[in-house]
């Protein structure tokens, strides 16, 4: 069985792309073989800056004969129907077979296709794979049509078996496939011959370039930690700048740099930042300082002075960017050392959140927000309110820093370092950059509480913001991240058992914003008025809102307050559902029932994640246990009776059950029974501790089938018919305190 | 391969050889272009000859003017005038990195000793409308040149497509001649009977350009200038044809110049700061309309591929 190499050699392939490419080589190729009927044992896909270059091992060498069968008109057919059956075949009458079918004779024809040889199938499936390579970018080249990456410069085709190597023949736009390949660009000029893979990588191997990126990265590692561990010093692990690397050389050759003394004071993370990003180095580190003190850059081949002048001309480079992060830093240091970090943010009112959001969308009108709201939800994380808001107005000051507006990713850090310079408590740095998370599902949760209340504040402003303009995420596209955001809102509740009803926090924010809107001037709305007010008439709430601003600015009007709140409460709505459907996913990955969601969901307070989850973990185990499947029976059982009852006659029963109209023993006890599990439920809600309140629930299964077994619910006395009915209903009531038992299945 | 080249000694020499190097390769050593421009992909020879079907082979200086950039002449490497060597060949021929290597050569750079590498840079002028794929070079870390292949230019696609080679001339030379500060640079030989540094020629003009682009540019009246030059260009573009001979003459450079004059105000009115986030984009959106309308007229012509 033939072996089959394909090289597709071109100018550099950016990094970033190899690996998806290898992929995406193999499944076309590989897939295209066996769509044409060729089965192959293996195939594997490798990548260098210049090549693609795929190996199939054990290819079948042509295709399968492929018999079909057609069936034509009757055999008596008119001449034409008969004639157009012969065309559409190809063939002639008398290869046609006659045959009794259901209708009588008809005309059969058997189509024969041979097996076509492999290089005619790989030439067509390697032209379709080329031609229509899913590069995320691709460009046309010279004066030809042809698209690649980059300029496609030679396709090296060949089958090998044990007859000897021939090239597939087939030309792509001026590129005829060879035999031939090129080594590396500087230390071994000159097109060679291959006559298999294993030929192919052993010869690639002498010429200086290694073809396997894994066994690149591998290299670089190793030689990476090797130097570093001789001086006593560690490399950093970055995977993600090791695989960009390794896509960046064919020869790999690490050298070890030190970084200027006068870098040193510098945060490592800006150290990291800038050598990552500008220059693609590691950062080593010093265990014993904990700094990073030297750098290793990778590259792309051995030079007679054993890289000296690469080194040499890489760490000026260096030095010119440490400077600027340097002057970066230092300038940032004295701005908060004159101006305090709110000096810093001040030029955020310039500065705009996102355009869509209008009036609402300046930054520091964000932060205004943010901090009261943090300001609100600190005592109930136990922060101190003062420090919440302190936090959250300097949070995000770091934005007009030098340092960040050249490396954006390093926000919240840098605003930490700032912070300590400023002289703030470590509560409110640590919110800097603690309040960004938790970033995406696998970040961490803040746990800190000043942390938690900004973190908390910045995600449902940010929510609210967009849902009051009905920016909201469709489908797969969520350009604000905002599903992020209410998953970051659902975690840091639950996460940090945080009792709060998110429904308030979201109304207030909302009505707070719409009014804003529709108010023009400067005004600040205090939250927790407004939560105030909700309840006033609209005139009331209107003075009452006056009655906190400045004279000037006393616009609000009792037509305004109107119109916010009744454009505020669907969006409320909206927005909590949408928190709610976060949680379920949250709540589904780790196991809990859908229905068992849906029962907590239809309890009342359900804005309370915190409590909606300790009443949903609390069903999900509850349900499994033999005491749950009582707790349901017993209560279906009432329900069921007591709801088509209550819908015969059109009333709902729940007056009240008396004692006295019980009439059997089954039927005292019952009462009994209900006496004793309210009195040791009461308590357990009050506790909310679910699982015994369900357990006294569960404990009335006995009672409830005895009662059955021996009482005629619907009496002819109806007195003790409606006393009776009261009575289940009583059970529904005992029963539906953790959750709506009705949603759950089973 | 060690470089055939001794190092060389000035900026201009570095210059001279890139000249003699592209003319040995066969383009044609153009001037620079006698207006004021961001960067050397403006001068017509680039923008517009990168229209159309017809081959073009051409390499240049050119000043290039980016008045953000000024630093009064202090910053080691930041200028608000400098140079730019450009180098555009159509159709790209299938050896220009090869091409591209053996220019380095020649301005004494050793590709035995250095690490040269191509590393992704794609590039894309939102005031031209154009945009292509390619490189930042790379020489043991630090960005010398930029290596793009054209695919759109004022809107239209590029067929064939163009090569277009860039260096950074003061940071290259500054690298080669082992300089750290621009303004120390020998600008001639420093053997001359007078020699001259890049600072004896252009330090005193960093300063004034730089107080002028910052602080003193009249504002009102660039805003004036830029809209006179939008309208002459669309006044350009719709001339009546044919002229009072009888004679249809398009005239895209004409209206090219205006769209550059444009483009160099938009720049100065951002340096002045006057020019906010939003409106940027508009401003932005409205040089390159003024791009698109030349190129649009430029493939109507001869130049542009049209047969005579």
């Amino acid at each position: 069985m033939p072996d089959l190499l394909i090289e597709l050699f071109s100018e550099e392939i950016p990094a970033r792309m190899q690996f998806r490419a290898r992929e995406d080589m193999k499944k076309l190729v590989t897939d295209g073989l066996v769509t044409a009927g060729l089965t192959y044992a293996s195939a594997g896909a490798f990548s260098t800056p210049r090549r693609l270059t795929l190996t199939i091992e054990g290819l079948t060498a042509e295709s399968p004969t492929q018999r079909e069968e057609r069936k034509g008109p009757k055999a008596d057919a008119p001449d034409a129907a008969i004639e157009g059956f012969l065309r559409a075949t190809g063939l002639t009458r008398d290869q046609l077979e006659v045959r009794e079918d259901k209708k009588g004779a008809t005309l059969f024809a058997t189509l024969t296709r041979p097996g076509r040889k492999a290089p005619e199938i790989i030439a067509e499936v390697l032209e379709a794979t080329i031609r229509t390579f899913p590069w995320p970018k691709s460009m046309r080249w010279g004066a030809g049509s042809l698209r690649w990456v980059r300029p496609l410069h030679s396709i090296l085709c060949i089958l090998t078996d044990d007859h000897g190597t021939e090239i597939v023949p087939l030309t792509l736009d001026g590129i005829a496939t060879t035999n031939t390949t090129e080594g590396h660009r500087f230390m071994a000029p000159g097109r060679f011959a291959v006559t298999s893979f294993d030929d192919y990588a052993a010869k690639l191997k002498r010429a200086f370039v290694v073809l396997d990126s894994a066994e690149r990265e591998a290299q670089i590692w190793h030689d990476a930690t090797t130097q570093a561990f001789a001086q006593g010093l560690e490399v950093v692990p970055d995977a993600g700048l090791l695989t960009e690397v390794a896509g960046l050389v064919e020869h790999p050759v690490v050298l070890m740099g030190a970084i200027g003394e006068a870098f040193l004071a510098l945060p490592p993370e800006v150290l990291q930042t800038s050598m990552r990003e500008h220059q693609k180095f590691f950062s080593v580190k010093n265990p014993k300082t904990g700094r990073i003190e030297k750098f290793v850059t990778v590259a792309n081949r051995e030079t007679a002075d054993h890289g000296a002048t690469i080194l040499a001309g890489n760490q000026k480079v260096l030095t010119a960017r440490l400077s600027d992060a340097k002057f970066f830093w230092e300038n940032d240091l004295r701005t908060v050392k004159s101006d305090g970090l709110e000096g810093m943010a001040a030029g955020l009112a310039q500065v705009t959140f996102h355009n869509k959001l209008g009036k609402l969308g300046s930054q520091a009108d964000r932060i205004a927000r943010i901090e009261a709201l943090a300001r609100e939800i600190a005592p109930l994380v136990g922060a101190a309110p003062d420090l919440a808001a302190e936090a959250a107005r300097i949070a995000k000051a770091d934005l007009q820093s030098a340092m960040v507006g050249e490396f954006p990713e390093l926000q919240g850090t840098m605003g930490g370092y700032y912070a300590r310079a400023a002289g703030l408590p470590d509560a409110v740095a640590n919110a800097c950059k603690a309040h960004y998370q938790p970033l995406g599902p696998s970040d961490d949760v803040p746990t800190e509480p000043v942390s938690v209340a900004v973190a908390l504040a910045d995600k449902i402003d940010t929510l609210t913001s967009f849902w009051v303009i009905d920016e909201k995420p469709t489908g797969s596209k969520d350009p604000f991240a905002l599903r992020r955001a209410a998953l970051g809102v659902v975690r840091l509740v639950l996460g940090n058992g945080v009792r709060v009803g998110l429904y308030g926090a979201i109304y207030s924010s909302m009505v707070s914003q719409l009014i804003t809107k529709r108010v023009a001037g400067k005004h600040e709305l205090s939250l927790k008025l407004i939560r105030g007010v909700a309840d006033l008439g609209f005139k009331e709430a209107a003075e009452t809102l006056n009655s906190t601003m400045q004279a000037e600015s006393r616009k609000v009007s009792s037509e305004i307050v109107e119109s916010a709140i009744r454009e505020a409460l669907p969006k409320c709505e909206d927005l909590l559902a949408f928190l709610h459907d976060r949680l379920k996913v949250h709540l589904r990955d780790q196991g809990i029932r859908h229905d068992v969601i849906d029962a907590c969901l239809a309890m009342p307070n359900n804005d309370d994640l915190t409590l909606l989850v300790k009443r949903a973990e609390a069903l999900s185990g509850f349900v499994k246990t033999d005491d749950g499947t009582n707790l349901l029976q017993g209560f279906k059982r009432a329900n069921n009776i007591l709801t088509a009852e209550e819908k015969k006659d059109g009333v709902e029963y729940s007056y009240g059950a008396d004692p006295k109209f019980a009439e059997t023993p089954e039927e005292k006890t019952l009462f009994t029974a209900l006496d004793k599990a309210e009195a040791t439920i009461a308590p357990a809600m009050k506790a909310e501790d679910f699982p015994a309140a369900m357990g006294a629930m569960a404990a009335l299964r006995a009672p409830i089938d005895a009662f059955f077994n021996t009482v005629q619910v619907n009496s002819d006395n109806a007195v003790i018919r409606r006393n009776r009915l009261n009575l289940l209903s009583r059970i529904r009531a005992t029963c539906t305190q953790v959750a709506d038992l009705t949603k759950v299945e089973g | 391969m060690a470089s055939t080249s001794t190092t060389p000694r000035s900026f201009q020499e570095i210059i001279l050889r890139l000249q003699s190097y592209w003319a040995a390769k066969g383009c044609a050593i153009l001037q620079p272009y006698d207006m004021e421009v961001g960067a050397g992909t403006f001068h017509p020879a680039t923008t517009l000859r990168s229209l159309g079907t017809r081959p073009w082979a051409a390499a240049y200086v050119q000043p290039s003017r980016r008045p953000t950039d000024g630093r009064y002449g202090e910053n080691p490497n930041r200028l608000q005038h400098y140079y730019q060597y450009q180098v555009l060949i159509k159709p790209s021929p299938p050896d220009l990195q090869a091409l591209y290597l053996g220019s380095l050569d020649a301005i004494g750079i050793d590709t035995s000793l250095h690490d040269i590498r191509f590393v992704e840079d794609d590039w894309e002028s939102p005031t031209l409308g154009a945009w292509g794929l390619g490189w930042e070079v790379w020489c043991d870390g630090m960005e010398v040149s930029q290596f793009t292949y054209f695919q759109q230019v004022g809107g239209h696609d590029c067929h064939p497509v163009s090569g277009e080679l860039t260096y950074g001339l003061e940071r290259l030379a500054m690298y080669v001649l082992g300089v750290g500060h621009v303004m120390d640079m020998p600008f001639n030989d420093p053997d001359s009977p007078i020699p001259l540094t890049y600072g004896d020629i252009f330090r005193q003009t960093e300063q004034e350009y730089s107080r002028w682009n910052f602080d003193q540019a009249d504002t009102a009246m660039l805003l004036q200038h830029f809209v006179d030059a939008e309208a002459e260009c669309d006044r350009i573009l719709t001339a009546p044809q044919p002229d009072k001979a009888g004679r249809t003459i398009l005239m895209a450079h004409p209206a090219y110049d205006q769209c550059i004059k444009a483009s160099h105000l938009f720049n100065l009115l951002d340096a002045r700061g006057v020019i906010s986030v939003t409106e940027r984009q508009a401003y932005i959106g409205r040089v390159r309309a003024l791009a698109k309308r030349c190129a649009d007229t430029f493939v109507q012509t001869e130049a542009g591929g049209v047969a005579a």
